[in-house]
């Protein structure tokens, strides 16, 4: 019954494909599994959008959408609508061609990353070997849409979003594989399954997360971080900052380009969040080894909305980055403490069991942590401006 | 260290967050068409009309000198003066306008009109509801529209309208004395010499 109940949506496909003719069935499996990620995520990000909304309203003392359905809840048709019916303007100046892919070009992008998200037991699309070198090889193909959309609307604002965006996305994504690369250190695989199973272990009845180790917790917050950076939410929302640059690389599009941009955004949250639960959190494993009936995949998704939970925190708290300071925080304390972390996790693999390699790299990584935000971070004071002119 | 204002900016959104949904005082939020919060009394919003007495059509106290209208910076108000006369509130015969229009498409509410009408006519209201689906007629007031009765002004800005009675007894009793005074003199002079011939007025 609990198997059952644990592999639902895996049986449920066996069942619909096994009416099909024998030729057919692999490719009509893959067919359903797309098909419902492909739903499945996009009503997710309808459903963020307005918890979103009504969690910020609530961080500001505010209530946020009330007024469509019960408690505001049908907002997202609401704007679905509104999108769908909107003109969708193209400046005559723009490459119409490729201001036409660039949204189109993300989304696709983005969703390729769900092919290998393990959701659950048995329930990742593609159990690829290098699962983990494909998601970031696609993540990595998003910057292309973005800056195809920058430089196709030929506007200054949009170009301007593009370059920023680009060069963070770039800037932040060698921590984030720096971070990630520890997991795969200690695993020995870049399978996402295999990954997940490894955290699948308990002790007294607590899980083996990586997030429960030394350098588990720093690759985490420092994952964390990059992964802010990468899907450009706030603090670190700079590519459509609104009060420099309208709104950035999508400033010149309407309707549903935007929307298709929208969800582009929220798709990459989803799967980076996805990501980091099955390398962190442990995946679709639960928390305690006593609560192993529930199935898989609540887990995998209630870890990934508590992700995105804490994103919208951080939004409503963080105020935006200057430029100089994203990329001074990325160059000189995220990265040199990613890479010191993979030294950190090596030591750790090599220790072996025991409360020496605890001590140890805890030591090393909170002291280096302390001592780099004294040196690398600190304030500089630039003193009074002064002037000299053109003679 | 780095990261602790952070944790501390986080602490206070998550008790925003927490607390707005148990504390009152947190959550300001006024739901406007189902509460509404009641207008402070300087509020205002577009002119409007005063009238005396029951009738809004004889006890209109504006008397189309048209100064609003060549003062009114946006250009919104419209006036067409009478060929007649006819006695207002008070009983003096006067001049009324035929057309009173004022198009709130183009009113800013600078209350300029206001501060330049003798004949403390025009006062700021404090209606703002006023969205309507046709945009040329449905904004375009008429005097009918405009016309509201004194009470009404002392139940919207009770202060000012107050200190406008005040000035209108002032001045009411300066020309009762001024009257009284001409009468007594025309009187003394009357007893001095033959009456003289009766002023024509409106000539």
């Amino acid at each position: 019954m609990i198997d059952t109940l644990d592999q639902i949506f895996v049986l449920l496909k066996h069942w619909i494909v096994s009416f099909l003719p024998g030729a057919l069935q692999p490719v009509a499996s893959v067919v359903i599994s797309v098909a419902v990620i492909v739903v499945l995520f996009p009503l997710l990000f309808a459903l963020t959008t307005v918890f979103e909304r009504k969690g910020l309203g609530r961080i500001q003392n505010r209530i946020g959408p009330n007024r469509t359905g019960l408690f505001g809840i049908l907002q997202p048709i609401a704007d679905g609508i509104k999108s769908l019916t909107k003109e969708d303007i193209v400046p005559s100046s723009a490459d119409a061609a490729v201001h036409f892919l660039a949204p189109i070009v993300l989304v696709v992008a983005v969703f390729m990353g769900f092919a290998v998200l393990p959701m659950g037991r048995n329930m990742a699309l593609v159990d690829m070997d290098a699962g983990l070198l494909f998601f970031f090889a696609i993540g990595a193909s998003t910057e292309l849409s973005v800056f195809m959309a920058g430089w196709s609307s030929r506007n200054k604002y949009s170009l301007l979003g593009a370059m920023r965006a680009v060069a963070q996305m770039i800037s932040y994504e060698v921590p984030l594989l720096m971070s990630s690369v520890a997991v795969v250190m200690i695993t020995g695989s870049l399978s996402l399954n295999k990954i997940v199973e490894a955290q699948n272990q308990y002790t007294w009845g607590l899980p083996h997360w990586y997030i429960f180790t030394p350098w588990g917790l720093a690759a985490f917050l420092l994952y964390a971080t990059a992964a802010t950076a990468e899907t450009n939410r706030s603090p670190f929302d700079l590519p459509e900052g609104e009060s420099e640059l309208v709104a950035g690389y999508h400033t010149e599009y309407s309707g549903f380009k935007f929307a298709l941009f929208f969800l582009g955004e929220y798709l990459a949250m989803f799967s980076i969040s996805g990501l980091g639960t099955t390398l962190f959190l442990g995946g679709w494993s639960s928390p305690l080894e006593a609560l192993g009936w529930v199935p898989s995949w609540f887990w995998f998704f209630s870890k990934m909305m508590m992700s995105i939970f804490v994103f919208i925190w951080m939004r409503g708290t963080l105020p935006r980055l200057r430029q100089d300071q994203l990329m001074n925080f990325a160059w000189k304390f995220v990265l040199p403490l990613s890479m010191l972390n993979l030294f950190v996790t090596a030591l750790w693999r090599f220790l072996g069991e025991g409360w020496e390699r605890w001590v140890f790299c805890t030591a090393i990584l909170i002291v280096a942590y302390v001592v780099m935000g004294r040196v690398e971070m600190r304030a500089e004071h630039f003193g009074p401006r002064s002037y000299r002119y053109a003679e | 260290m780095l990261g602790e204002g952070i944790l501390k900016g986080m602490l206070e959104t998550a008790k925003n967050f927490a607390g707005s949904f148990v504390s009152k005082e947190r959550l300001t939020t006024v739901e406007y068409p189902e509460e509404r919060i009641a207008p402070i009394e300087a509020a205002r919003v577009f002119p409007f009309l005063v009238y005396d007495g029951i009738e809004w059509d004889a006890g209109l106290r504006c008397v189309a000198c048209q100064i609003c209208e060549k003062e009114c910076p946006p250009k919104c108000i419209f006036i067409e003066k009478s060929k007649d006369k006819k006695p207002d509130a008070v009983g003096k015969l006067q001049f009324y306008p035929t057309r009173f229009d004022i198009d709130i498409s183009v009113c800013m509410s600078c209350q300029i009109c206001v501060e330049v009408c003798p004949f403390e006519a025009i006062k700021m209201d404090n209606v703002f509801e006023l969205s309507t689906d046709d945009r040329f007629d449905g904004l375009l007031l008429d005097r009918k529209q405009l016309a509201k009765p004194n009470a009404y002004f002392h139940q919207i800005h009770p202060t000012e309208a107050a200190a406008v009675e005040a000035h209108l007894a002032a001045e009411r009793a300066k020309s009762d004395a001024k009257s009284t005074a001409a009468a007594i003199a025309s009187a003394i002079k009357g007893a001095e010499r033959p009456l003289p011939p009766p002023p024509t007025r409106g000539a």
